[in-house]
């Protein structure tokens, strides 16, 4: 409770700030921000209890994922000086805007009621399609917001009405409540609610981009500016699919014969597809926006498995992947900046002119692909134990198939960076920027040796 | 404890190596740390010899809900891998030294990588560091083939890359689904692992992961199609990573995991792989008298005489096991002197087609006597090293089935005339338009020669040492058959 009060402060704080004038304080005192919430937030690590009649529930999953999304944004803001750096219009309304929908984003992990996560997909939602289209001159960027406004408003709709059915049905929008009314159907489930509970996972699988809801992701990624494409591709998918986690594991657990199934066909369809056609992108950024639908596969594992692991394995999965992608994403913004372009051959020959970077974008790569010792092969690891521990052999076998094929195109910014000759454009980078990429680097590193710092918090 | 600095010294190492400013004399530093190591290495031999049998276990917890461990140690059979990669490694970067490698920071660092992760796949107790450092000794060994390397080496080694990849992500399922079958509490522990209790199904999926992991990285045929060409696009430094302690990997893993842990279905299958094993060796044996580049030639060859080494593991017989210790040994030997002098071959006359040179032995005789060493070590000539390996080897698959034994033994005249018509092709008859001027061995790559042949003689005459280390440990892996 306390990070959504400190943080819709900061938003608030930030538009002052954009009232006075004071265009040149936005970032330090966002930071600062961010910072203070996330220390509040881990204040509350032992002290779990729900407000206002279970709308709001705060426990150790909560507290934990909050986190990984205020770490997320605040690695996200630290490249926004250099991201926004000649832009001379007034900059308060976009970084308001993103501390609102991580706001949402808070609240999709802590809600204890339908209503509160229908309120936080919409405050997150909203945010986003005025962010998709904050480069107001850029076709892509009106397209982009054009698309995601109306698919979104469209599939929020399928969710509400999902919400309403189980109202219909069970008579509540508290969690608990529900979970007592499935106990008591007993096996036979009113067709109300069924569909309710389907038009409910149709909504939420839109919003990480799951297959078959993932046809937006694409072109939305690539027309949204980078920066915010970062915070969609990390933040925004990590709040959903922790929504999506807690009323599975916490409210639907006892009928999970009904929709594992639907989520089994989902995860493998995502983790195939999204990597194969990943592997036929033409540019950088639509390959990490195809890497990030494979990845929403991986994270359902762990909604499908629901074993004492799967909280820990899904912390540290979130955590590993928003971290190398943010990494990835601020490669991009350089090579976006100094070639007009994200094709792979504007990477060519990174690895002479700008050893650095160069490294910062291997690392990150490779831990997306899985290759140990690095975080994002601990990650998977998890996130197979977990899912093998309930048995589910073949999902991770698919699973397995899928992290082959992604090896195939992870690959190719690497082999453009050190195998082809270079094009002679050394990209301009400050010290600070630099520093930060280093920072994430070790980071991706560090979880990958030491990963038990993260799981088994929960 | 000794076996804690072998893993970590090329790290630290490598940290330091990166620091230095001068590039000049940065190879000399990787040549006086992987000494330094081997020194470490062979102290570990003698307490070993000496004082107890304890396996020079380290232990530390790690994941300790999970059940993965630091848990490195050495038994006989992991002390002669790591002897053989502390000291090919020397030799190695010594061989390397005549080539001005761009970026020799980056390559000597990959280098010891390199080392870092083979000593602890040779040394990892625990399935999960078992398959960390599998992998990671991928990486250093993909950029090195594909940065250093030669035509056509990005789509070569990305090919090498993937199969690779694929082949061990199957055994990490494998692994992942062994922990769950260990007594309670589960452990990635080596001996919880080998204590699993598996319903017959299940060892022969196990066994079918396992195997596409070993059979890949060996490679046994027909999984070896990635291999040709890598050796040959690949730097002579790569080449030599990979064929004398790469693939080394592959063969371990059977012996130490993939034996004692799904026993049944290896004895089940056993009659498959051999079969698999001598269709190779007869295959890869009649393309290599056809292969007109030397470096190909020597590529074939290598997946005849690994297969060798696989047919007699899976004899499951204890004379085929030592043989196949003692002759992983002999082999990396063997073909990182093959690779040097077709190397130091190619350094001078810029070719390495057969067809092209001849006569170096009239212009080149130091050059022609080491290279008949190696060669001789090679096609098992008795005396050599080769000899001891392939001696047991078929004695063993012999004692296991006649007929595999005799189609086997076929390697060794096949050997024979394709090392041997190389030779003569390459070093006798008149010096042509290329060869004229090809200069002898000098002093420093004769030091790099010295080391290889001392130990091609060394194990050819007196193979006791050798064979008495692995001995108590290949009994105890075959008592998982009986």
């Amino acid at each position: 409770m306390t990070t959504i009060i400190s943080l819709t402060i900061l938003g608030v704080l930030v538009l002052f700030l954009g009232i006075m004038k004071k265009q040149s304080w936005l970032l330090p005192v966002i930071l600062l921000g961010l910072v203070v919430s996330m220390v509040l937030t881990i204040m509350d690590w032992n002290a779990a209890r729900s407000y206002y009649h279970e709308m709001i529930i705060v426990d150790h999953v909560s507290v934990a994922f909050s986190t990984v999304l205020i770490f997320s944004t605040f690695l996200i803001f630290s490249l926004a000086a250099h991201y926004y750096r000649g832009v001379q219009r007034p900059l308060d309304d976009i970084y308001g805007v993103m501390i609102f929908a991580l706001t949402g984003a808070v609240m999709m992990t802590s809600y204890g009621n339908l209503i509160m996560l229908f309120l936080g997909i919409e405050t997150l939602s909203i945010a986003l399609y005025v962010l998709a289209g904050s480069h107001k001159e850029a076709i892509t960027s009106n397209e982009a917001t054009l698309k995601y406004f109306l698919l979104g408003s469209f599939l929020s709709g399928f969710l509400l009405f999902g919400i309403a059915l189980i109202y219909g049905s069970s008579g509540s929008f508290d969690l608990h409540r529900i979970s007592v009314y499935v106990a008591s159907c007993a096996g036979t489930y009113p067709p109300m609610f069924l569909a309710g509970l389907f038009l409910l996972i149709i909504g939420l699988a839109f919003k990480i981009a799951i297959v078959p809801f993932h046809f937006w992701a694409p072109d939305v990624y690539e027309g949204t500016p980078t920066l915010l494409t970062a915070f969609m591709a990390t933040v925004v998918k990590t709040a959903s699919i922790v929504a999506m986690f807690r009323f599975f594991t916490h409210t639907f657990q006892g009928i999970h014969g009904v929709w594992e199934t639907t989520i089994w066909v989902m995860a493998a369809l995502t983790i195939l597809l999204g990597n194969l056609t990943g592997v036929y992108q033409p540019n950088l950024k639509r390959m990490l926006a195809y890497s990030s639908i494979s990845h929403s596969g991986y994270m359902l594992l762990a909604v499908v498995a629901f074993s004492r692991m799967s909280d820990n394995a899904l912390l540290l999965y979130t955590l590993s992947y928003s971290i190398a992608t943010i990494s990835a994403f601020g490669i991009l913004i350089l090579i976006r900046e100094a070639h007009g372009n994200d094709y792979f051959s504007s990477l060519n020959g990174m690895g002479k002119t700008n050893p650095l970077e160069a490294f910062c974008l291997t690392v990150s790569m490779l831990s997306l692909a899985g290759i140990p010792p690095l975080a994002g092969f601990m990650a998977k690891y998890y996130l197979f134990t977990a899912a093998l521990e309930k048995g589910l052999v073949w999902l991770v076998i698919i699973a397995i198939v899928g992290s082959a094929i992604s090896v195939a195109y992870y690959f190719k910014p690497i082999m453009a960076i050190y195998l082809k000759e270079s094009n002679g454009v050394k990209l301009n980078v400050e010290t600070p920027y630099k520093v930060h990429l280093m920072f994430m680097t070790l980071l991706v590193i560090l979880i990958g040796v030491l990963p038990f710092l993260v799981v088994g918090l929960l | 404890m000794l076996t804690v600095i072998l893993i970590l010294f090329p790290l630290v190492f490598l940290l330091i190596l990166l620091s230095i400013r001068q590039e000049k004399i940065v190879r000399q530093f990787a040549l006086a740390a992987s000494l330094i190591e081997f020194g470490v290495a062979v102290a570990a031999f003698i307490q070993f010899k000496t004082s107890c049998h304890c396996n020079l276990l380290f232990t530390a917890d790690w994941l300790a809900t999970l059940g993965v461990s630091l848990k490195f140690g050495m038994d006989g059979i992991s002390l002669l891998m790591v002897m053989l990669t502390t000291f090919l490694i020397p030799v190695i970067i010594l061989a390397s030294f005549s080539h001005a490698y761009p970026k020799p920071r980056a390559f000597y660092g990959l280098v010891l990588l390199m080392e870092m992760a083979l000593v602890g796949v040779f040394t990892a107790f625990d399935g999960l560091m078992f398959y960390i450092f599998w992998e990671l000794a991928l990486i250093p060994a993909y950029f090195i083939c594909a940065v250093w390397g030669g035509n056509d080496r990005i789509r070569i080694t990305f090919k090498f890359f993937l199969y690779t990849f694929v082949g061990s992500l199957f055994m990490l399922v494998a692994l992942i689904y062994l922990y769950f079958r260990t007594p309670l509490p589960h452990s990635f522990d080596l001996h919880w692992l080998y204590a699993a209790t598996l319903t017959p199904g299940e060892q022969s999926w196990i066994f079918v992961a396992f195997f596409l992991a070993f059979a890949i990285k060996i490679p046994i045929f027909p999984f070896h199609t990635w291999q040709p060409d890598t050796y040959a696009a690949a730097p002579a430094t790569g080449s030599m990573l990979l064929a004398g302690m790469m693939l080394k990997m592959g063969i371990y893993g059977m012996i130490r995991w993939m034996v004692p842990v799904c026993h049944n279905a290896v004895q089940e299958y056993a009659p498959y792989v051999i079969a698999l094993a001598v269709t190779g060796i007869i295959y890869a044996s009649v393309i290599a008298i056809r292969q007109g580049d030397m470096k190909r030639l020597v590529a074939y060859s290598s997946i005849a005489h690994v297969g060798l080494i696989a047919a007699g593991v899976f004899s499951l017989t204890a004379i085929a096991m030592q043989g196949a210790i003692i002759q992983m040994i002999s082999h990396g030997i063997n073909i990182v002197g093959l690779f040097m002098v077709i190397d130091i071959i190619e350094k001078r006359t810029g070719t390495r087609t057969i067809s092209e040179l001849g006569g170096i032995a009239h212009k080149a005789p130091r050059l022609a006597i080491m290279f008949m060493i190696i060669l001789l070590g090679s096609i098992a000539l008795p005396l050599t090293n080769g000899f001891i390996g392939e001696f047991l080897l078929l004695l063993g698959l012999f004692e296991y089935s006649a007929v595999f034994a005799a189609i086997a033994g076929l390697t060794i005249i096949f050997s024979a005339v394709y090392m041997l018509w190389m030779y003569q092709r390459t070093m006798y008859g008149p010096p042509n338009v290329i060869t004229e001027n090809i200069p002898d061995l000098t002093w420093p790559e004769m030091a790099a020669f010295i080391p290889l042949v001392v130990m091609i003689f060394w194990i050819g005459l007196f193979p006791g040492l050798f064979l008495d280390v692995a001995l108590p440990d290949v009994m105890q892996t075959l008592n998982f058959i009986r």
